[in-house]
């Protein structure tokens, strides 16, 4: 047996959180509990499947990158229907916002989104949500994407450029095709492109030259975002190349 | 604006019609059928059931350490029926094999009539807050057991807490133990605006709602 004492005079036992410190990012109990209307301005078709929807949100109150949004349709009889999306663009002052979304076959709300939605329709949305996987460019940020899990890195990426950061941020993302790509034409220096149909999935060797020596001061925080097959896998290489457990946030896009 | 009832999209019908709604689907939710999606936020621990261990700490009688076989050697108990996620999936006719919670409280003594709210707490350190009458009386199991199969890693095996009449963030995966306390503690998605209770049927999913 393992007893160990009696009585309740034991001092808590709930262990110290041993993955990413959560809440270091408030989040906004009041702009995630209301609903908005939000003014579709434009749609711009990026691949094949994904399309980015930029939406006029008079009370967004700002978010960071790496938040996301849910978002929800109704129908005429009250029937409704909601779906989280990660933000793409970077906080700025424009009173707008845009979301990246993947056409899923079948997909009630992203097939709507894609097949009916047009310039000058409104949706709902609320958020910003979540302060876990964001990224106010406080640290040194190594980000791994695949997929449409690409589209809450880009936010960084384009907070990093847009703020004028120095803090060292990486970006390694993987896309089946050039023509699968997301943002294909937006990415600088600090990316790498891996396309997985030609060259195999992310490896070890990859993340090599970013991990050991190759670490900036204090460390990276890193930051993964994909499918749940692509999340196993990524992380697996970055524990093994020595990144703490402690500094790994990952978002599974279900 | 803010929108206290849902404004009409133009040309939204919906694949589901409201009439039709399967009447086990939570407002807001939709059926993920085959699928399981995980939604983790941490790397999935390497934890082998030899090296599990589930702690009841707190406001109990008696605090105490199961080991695997310890666990295991508690009556078998099962959960048949639904599970509700808050990013909007639910799973209808699920079956966890484990043991109920009532059976791990009981081996510790008791909770103690200060205890009313619970931590559940996972070996990876994630946190959830309960309230303690939501995992007595039948409402939880400590499971390990999926569709008749071990629980999968990625599924929180080899063990999980299932309290499937709350949104599943509250079932937490790889759970380590319950610490009982005499007051609210929110958890690490209750830190991140999440509700602090999540029923569900009540769409309790931000803090809020």
């Amino acid at each position: 047996m393992t007893d160990t004492s009696s009585g309740a005079s034991v001092p808590p036992f709930v262990p110290p959180t041993a993955f990413a410190v959560p809440g270091r990012i408030a989040v906004s109990e009041q702009a995630a509990a209301h609903w908005q209307q939000a003014l579709i301005t434009r749609i711009h078709r990026e691949t094949r499947a994904a399309t980015t929807f930029r939406l006029k949100v008079p009370e967004w109150q700002g978010h960071l990158p790496g938040q996301h949004l849910m978002l929800r349709l109704t129908a005429a009889d009250g029937y409704v229907a909601q779906r989280h999306y990660s933000l793409a663009s970077a906080p700025d002052d424009s009173g707008e916002i845009e979301l990246t979304v993947d056409h899923v076959p079948g997909g009630e709300v992203s097939g709507h989104l894609h097949t009916v939605a047009r310039e000058g329709d409104t949706v709902e949305v609320r958020g910003p949500l979540s302060g876990f996987f964001a990224w106010p460019g406080d640290r040194p940020a190594l980000l791994l994407g695949a997929g449409s899990g690409v589209v809450p890195l880009m936010s960084m990426i384009r907070h990093h450029r847009r703020a004028g950061l120095t803090v060292p941020l990486r970006l390694l993302v993987s896309a089946r095709t050039r023509e699968d790509l997301i943002y294909a034409d937006e990415y600088g220096a600090e990316t790498d492109v891996i396309l997985t149909r030609s060259e195999g999935r992310l490896r070890a060797g990859h993340l090599a030259p970013l991990l050991g020596d190759g670490r900036p001061d204090g460390g990276w925080e890193a930051y993964i975002c994909g499918s749940n097959g692509f999340a196993e896998h990524a992380s697996r290489l970055l524990v093994d190349g020595g990144q703490p457990v402690d500094r790994i946030r990952i978002e599974r896009f279900g | 604006m803010t929108s206290p009832s849902p404004a009409p999209t133009r040309g939204f019908t919906g694949r589901a019609r409201a009439a039709d709604r399967d009447p086990r689907l939570p407002p807001g939710q939709y059926d993920a059928r085959d699928t399981w999606p995980v939604l983790s936020a941490e790397v999935t621990p390497d934890l082998a059931a030899a090296d599990w261990t589930f702690r009841v700490g707190g406001l109990v009688a008696r605090p105490r350490t199961w080991t695997w076989d310890e666990a295991h050697a508690l009556p078998a108990s099962e959960y048949r029926g639904d599970i509700h996620c808050v990013t909007s999936w639910s799973k209808f006719g699920v079956r966890f094999g484990g043991v109920s919670l009532d059976a791990f409280l009981a081996g510790a003594g008791g909770p103690l009539p200060a205890a009313k709210h619970v931590v559940a707490y996972s070996h990876t350190g994630y946190t959830a807050n309960l309230p303690l009458a939501d995992v007595t009386g039948g409402r939880a199991w400590i499971a390990w057991e999926y569709d008749g199969a071990p629980l999968p890693p990625e599924h929180g095996g080899p063990a999980r807490l299932v309290v499937p009449h709350l949104y599943f963030w509250k079932s937490a995966k790889w759970i380590a133990g319950l610490e009982l306390l005499d007051h609210d503690e929110p958890g690490f998605w209750e830190k991140n605006g999440y509700h602090h209770r999540g029923d569900p049927w009540r769409e309790e999913r931000y803090a809020g709602d």
